[in-house]
């Protein structure tokens, strides 16, 4: 009788996620145990708790690298650089975005989540809900449960947990897109076709893993690269299995033609979630992407990066040019993070590996990510303040002449379009710079001219905004909402960032650049 | 054993499920299909850890079957929220999101 060895687990260096995953436990404890009125604060103080424990475990273990880098797990968790690098931004952007979650000042006491997402719009279950001051405090544990599968799916190290990590991040972000107090029947309907459209693409996803999994006899990603390098089977079930799986990332990055989701979720979610799902998911997806395209699918970079090239092309092209024509400030964010998928995309083809003193391919993407993060989280707590009174404002039109209204809201946001637009003095600008020289050293010259001609289309949207903002006639009935200090930290710490990451992008330049190196 | 013939019923039976997802207008069909796309890579790896001598891609389906089961939890929950609004699950009468 063969003997079976007992797993090992390295509890401590895992203890982020553990932290996070045990915060969304307790978190449905308190849902199922506490009385209704104490729930709201025990998960807003909850998950700030959770957060921050994570956190300082991620940076104590960081600060030991020679005993907390590795595989872990057994090899399905990949603890490098990259994983600490993206572990911490997702910890900071989820903290940052959940907050604004947690507003009540600006809806008369209440969160922008419905009552009872239960009840029928409009029925009287719904009016007794909202009387009896109900709310869904259950979006807190959600978050967490999806910030758990992000973290572990820009570290899996095989495509199984990368795939179970897909699910976790993806279910409770399809419920919390279902959740928005007002206009709840456009809620719902993104909802569905979150659901729908996420559901096909995982399941391409899985069928990508299956082929690969034929061709290379593994899961494990440093087996499939082996496989690559000397393979025993037909490479025909690679270059499928590879299609495959690109489309399932390529869906979860926003990546055109498989964008169509974007907009859609975008207006219909909760204005909270969706600067939730704008910063956090797009970190998470393009960070996996990077990962099994970069470790596991590296040997075979000459087929995949012409195609990811046209992709990059035609995603910054639609996202820029469908943007110009918006009305809507929620569907010009969407068409703006499609294009910026775009952009990052544009490194990532690159795949310049480390040259010493030199940002590489994944140093920045990180930077670009980090600095369109601050900017777009902050940008997200903004469109909750602008208001009327039948809730946020979304029509560009409504948002005219805000620069009066207030100038100091207006300022900053002025701030994170530029930075959006890549202009210099901001992070953005940096964040362009950094990509396009990672994808010029990778030897594509011709797809950094057009990245940079689209970039010069992009700022006229951005432009346009801050036009409107500062130069048109103030829009009545409009209003800026009295926000707590969950709204303003926020918007305050993404135009703060936004500017200095601009002024002294030394110091976060030099941190992507020593910590990444892929492991496998 | 060569996986061929199973490789060719598992695609046969994604392509299945993609072209249902693609054209049927009821949510809970197309919900279907895609747990069909599911169980078409749960067959090709199942074939494939035999033929690759590993217990992996028999373990892997496993872990498939959660999820899916995850999956069916949150999505029918969505699907009956939006039948007990509108009285109907096709997805054409869900219009209210211009492209």
């Amino acid at each position: 009788m063969t003997t079976i060895a007992a797993p090992t687990f390295e509890w401590l260096q895992l203890a982020p996620v553990l932290t996070v995953l045990l915060a969304a436990c307790i978190g449905i404890g308190i849902e199922a145990l506490a009385p209704r009125r104490w729930r709201f604060l025990a998960q807003v103080v909850l998950f700030e708790v959770g957060i921050g424990v994570a956190f300082v475990f991620l940076v104590l273990s960081w600060l030991q690298p020679t005993n907390n880098l590795g595989l872990m797990a057994m090899g399905s968790i990949s603890l490098d650089g990259p994983s600490y690098l993206m572990w911490g931004s997702l910890l900071v952007f989820a903290l940052l975005s959940m907050l604004v979650f947690a507003e009540r000042d600006l809806n008369n006491g209440a969160t922008a989540f419905a009552a009872s997402a239960a009840s029928v719009p409009g029925s009287a279950a719904e009016a007794e809900a909202a009387l009896a001051r109900h709310e869904h405090s259950e979006v807190f544990p959600l978050a967490l449960f999806s910030l758990t599968g992000m973290m572990v799916f820009v570290a899996a190290n095989d495509l199984l947990t990368a795939f179970v990590a897909l699910e976790v991040m993806s279910l409770p972000l399809y419920l919390l897109s279902g959740m928005a107090r007002r206009r709840r029947l456009l809620s719902q309907e993104a909802a569905l076709k979150y659901f729908l459209l996420g559901a096909l693409s995982s399941a391409f996803f899985l069928f990508g893993i299956a082929l690969t999994y034929g061709f290379s006899g593994s899961f494990d990603y440093g087996r499939i690269s082996d496989a690559i390098a000397d393979p025993v089977y037909g490479r025909g079930l690679l270059y499928t299995g590879m299609a495959f799986l690109a489309i399932g990332l390529l869906f979860k990055i926003g990546a055109v033609p498989f964008h169509n989701w974007v907009p859609d979720v975008y207006v219909g979610a909760p204005t909270p979630v969706t600067g939730f799902m704008a910063i956090c998911t797009k970190l998470a997806a393009v960070g996996a992407t990077v990962r099994v395209f970069y470790v596991a699918l590296g040997g075979e970079r000459w087929s995949w990066q012409p195609l990811l090239a046209v992709i990059a092309v035609v995603t910054m092209g639609v996202g820029v040019v469908i943007a110009l024509t918006q009305t809507d400030m929620k569907r010009l964010l969407a068409y703006s993070s499609i294009s910026h998928a775009g952009f990052i995309l544009v490194a990532v083809v690159g795949a310049t590996a480390g040259v010493t003193g030199q940002v590489n391919s994944f140093g920045s993407i990180l930077f670009y990510l980090v600095a369109y993060g601050f900017a777009t989280v902050g940008a997200f707590a903004i469109v909750t303040m602008v208001r009327d009174q039948a809730g946020e404002v979304h029509e560009i039109s409504g948002w005219a002449g805000l620069g009066r209204k207030s100038p100091l809201l207006a300022g900053i946001f002025a701030i994170l379009m530029l930075s959006f637009a890549g202009i210099p003095l901001t992070g953005g600008f940096i964040g362009k710079w950094a990509v396009f020289s990672a994808a010029w050293r990778g030897g594509y010259s011709w797809l950094v001219l057009a990245a940079v001609a689209f970039s010069l289309v992009a700022a006229y949207v951005y432009l346009r905004v801050i036009v409107t903002m500062f130069f048109s006639e103030p829009a009545e009935g409009v209003v800026v909402g009295k926000a707590s200090g969950m709204t303003w930290v926020p918007v305050a710490l993404g135009a703060f960032v936004s500017a200095y990451l601009g002024l002294f992008p030394g110091p976060l330049l030099d941190l992507v650049t020593s910590a990444s190196t892929f492991l496998r | 054993m060569s996986p061929d013939n199973y490789l060719y019923l598992a695609a046969t039976l994604f392509t299945i499920g993609t072209i249902g997802v693609m054209i049927r207008r009821n949510a809970l069909v197309a919900f279907m299909s895609v747990e069909l796309m599911l169980n078409a890579a749960n067959l090709a790896m199942v074939a494939f850890a035999l033929a690759r001598g590993g217990l992996d891609g028999q373990v892997a389906t496993f872990f498939v079957m959660v999820v899916a089961a995850a999956e069916v939890v949150v999505g029918l929950s969505i699907i009956i929220t939006i039948y007990r609004t509108r009285r109907s699950t096709s997805v054409d009468a869900a219009n209210l999101l211009k492209l």
